[in-house]
């Protein structure tokens, strides 16, 4: 291997390590989120036509634990090498700034991925899944995981204590993805609150997603897709930015 | 070439204490070429800019002016190469509580693009007492044993040039030894050392030339055996019970009861304890020794006194 495969490597052993808590609880909590709101609103919520609200809230879960787990991943293992000061141990090394970015990113989009497929491995217990266009599945998984892994990289970078790394979470990333319509369609919302939700870079990550699976969505695919693309190609600059000029890095 | 290179390096910082805007020189204009296969030691007080000195070198800040290089290459224009030539023994003892010490030691290597490296990664262990620890959690290894991985970490790449920032602070009597013994067999096989440390003994016995460095400048910089020379050359040392006048105890290096003066000849050591009688004190166990280095920075230090500057911006 390489330096930045190296990298990579080392970036998902730390979570594989500890799997039991980066993959196994995010993919519970996916599960009674399932099973609570899909017993709960089931005969209550229309989505589309013929698509049970079960099945539509499984693509929805599914994306939403795969952005927060890409968020985490690359932020918890920053700062965590931060606050320990091993981070050292790699500033000292001849990686270049890109060698950095490709690697923490390619390890959140590998633990995103890894939380999704054990959303849906889990979800195909309880309900039928279907995958019509499978292609953009992957395509809004990727994405969405990179996008969320170089936001955490960026938060990362930013943070000098967890508990501002939880403010991010809890007051940017959660609200974000909980108004992104993971738990229901936005035809379903006022007009005022439909506009509002389509200025959430979010919900076109998890529409676009839920295309993928039922060939129908709030907007079309390609517009998602050229709003997630535009949006993880500003974050990636800023990020790229951050790490070429060692923003709170190398004083 | 020189093997590291400081020309008019000097960083500041915005200062933590003092009026807003104002900076905190920490190098002050340093200069100083190590030369291939020099075992070197750069001494100074707390605070003097040992480790701004290093954390320069090592890419990890970057000095405010001046340029910076190991074995030819800039530490920030061509900084790939500079690193691999590198091996830092970072000061803090610091770990990833993810991995055994056999993983930090591979996935170090990998960092630097070298594979297959389980025979050097095994010689390193062997070398520095960690053989049986090999697959332990960092997290289970003592104080001492994380510092041995420190130092393994340092050097996975084999680098030629190879930095010590105190490595031996907190540190056990058979670790330093094992510890010295292994860099100077490497310093013998052609690196290139440069230490830092408080123990002016180890520096003593280990460098042969050494840099003193006092609130961002460099005070002395000679041959361990010059400076050995330049001082006074003799050490009277007493003890007493009782504290002694000031006028006399400036003079001084005191330690509990122990008191050193320094003395060039017999007559100064007359003085001395002439001083002490009269005023009521009885000097006891008294010897008279060579000076070591301890006293030579001592010397250094106190001719140097001056505040560190804070410069308004």
């Amino acid at each position: 291997m390489n330096g930045w495969q190296t990298l990579l490597y080392k970036e998902v052993l730390r979570f594989w390590k500890v799997a039991f808590q980066t993959v196994a609880g995010p993919v519970l909590t996916a599960m009674l989120y399932l099973l609570i709101f899909g017993h709960a609103l089931e005969s209550h919520v229309k989505v589309y036509d013929q698509i049970s609200y079960t099945a539509f809230l499984v693509p929805g879960l599914a994306m939403m634990s795969l952005l927060q787990n890409a968020f985490a991943n690359s932020s918890s293992s920053l700062i965590m090498s931060k606050m320990m000061g091993n981070l050292v141990f790699l500033l000292l090394t001849p990686l270049s700034y890109m060698n950095w970015f490709v690697a923490y990113v390619g390890a959140a989009v590998t633990r995103g991925l890894v939380v999704g497929v054990g959303v849906f491995a889990v979800s195909a217990l309880f309900t039928d899944l279907s995958f019509v266009a499978p292609w953009w599945i992957l395509t809004f998984a990727v994405m969405g995981a990179a996008l969320m892994g170089t936001l955490g990289l960026i938060a990362g970078l930013w943070a000098e204590k967890f508990d501002q790394l939880a403010a991010f979470q809890n007051f940017v990333v959660m609200p974000m993805t909980f108004l992104s319509g993971v738990f229901y369609s936005i035809h379903s919302l006022p007009p005022v609150w439909q506009k509002v939700s389509h200025l959430n870079p979010f919900f076109y990550m998890i529409d676009g997603f839920r295309f993928g699976f039922f060939g129908q969505s709030d907007v079309s695919p390609w517009l998602s897709f050229s709003v997630v693309g535009g949006v993880l190609a500003v974050v990636s600059a800023i990020a790229i930015h951050l790490l070429r000029t060692g923003y709170k890095l190398r004083t | 070439m020189a093997a590291i290179s400081f020309k008019s390096v000097s960083k500041s910082y915005a200062s933590p204490k003092g009026p807003k805007g104002s900076t905190f020189l920490a190098l002050d204009g340093v200069s100083l070429d190590i030369e291939e296969g020099e075992f070197f030691g750069l001494l100074g007080p707390n605070g003097a800019g040992k480790t701004t000195m290093i954390s320069i070198l090592a890419g990890l800040s970057r000095p405010t002016a001046g340029a910076v290089s190991v074995l030819g290459h800039d530490v920030q224009a061509d900084y790939a190469q500079a690193r691999r030539s590198l091996g830092v023994v970072p000061q803090e003892l610091v770990f990833d509580p993810f991995f055994s010490v056999r993983e930090a030691l591979r996935i170090q290597s990998g960092y630097f693009g070298v594979k297959n490296n389980d025979d050097w990664i095994d010689e390193l262990l062997e070398s520095l007492g960690l053989t049986d620890k090999a697959n332990a959690n960092m997290r289970q290894l003592s104080g001492g044993m994380k510092r041995r991985v420190l130092v393994a970490q340092a050097l996975v790449h084999k680098p030629p040039v190879i930095v010590l920032d105190e490595p031996t602070a907190g540190v056990d009597v058979e670790l330093r030894q094992t510890l010295w013994q292994f860099i100077a067999k490497l310093n013998k096989q052609g690196s290139t050392v440069l230490l830092t440390t408080h123990y002016l003994e180890e520096a003593e016995a280990l460098c042969g030339r050494i840099a003193m460095l006092k609130s961002g400048r460099i005070v002395a910089l000679d041959h361990t055996s010059e400076l050995l020379k330049a001082a006074s050359s003799n050490v009277l040392r007493f003890k007493v019970d009782s504290e002694l006048p000031k006028a006399l105890a400036d003079q001084a290096r005191i330690t509990g009861r122990i008191v050193q003066f320094p003395a060039h000849d017999a007559l100064e050591i007359e003085r001395y304890l002439a001083a002490v009688r009269e005023a009521g004190l009885v000097a006891q166990d008294v010897e008279i020794r060579k000076a070591d280095l301890e006293d030579v920075f001592l010397d250094v230090m106190n001719k140097n006194s001056q505040k560190p500057q804070e410069l308004a911006a």
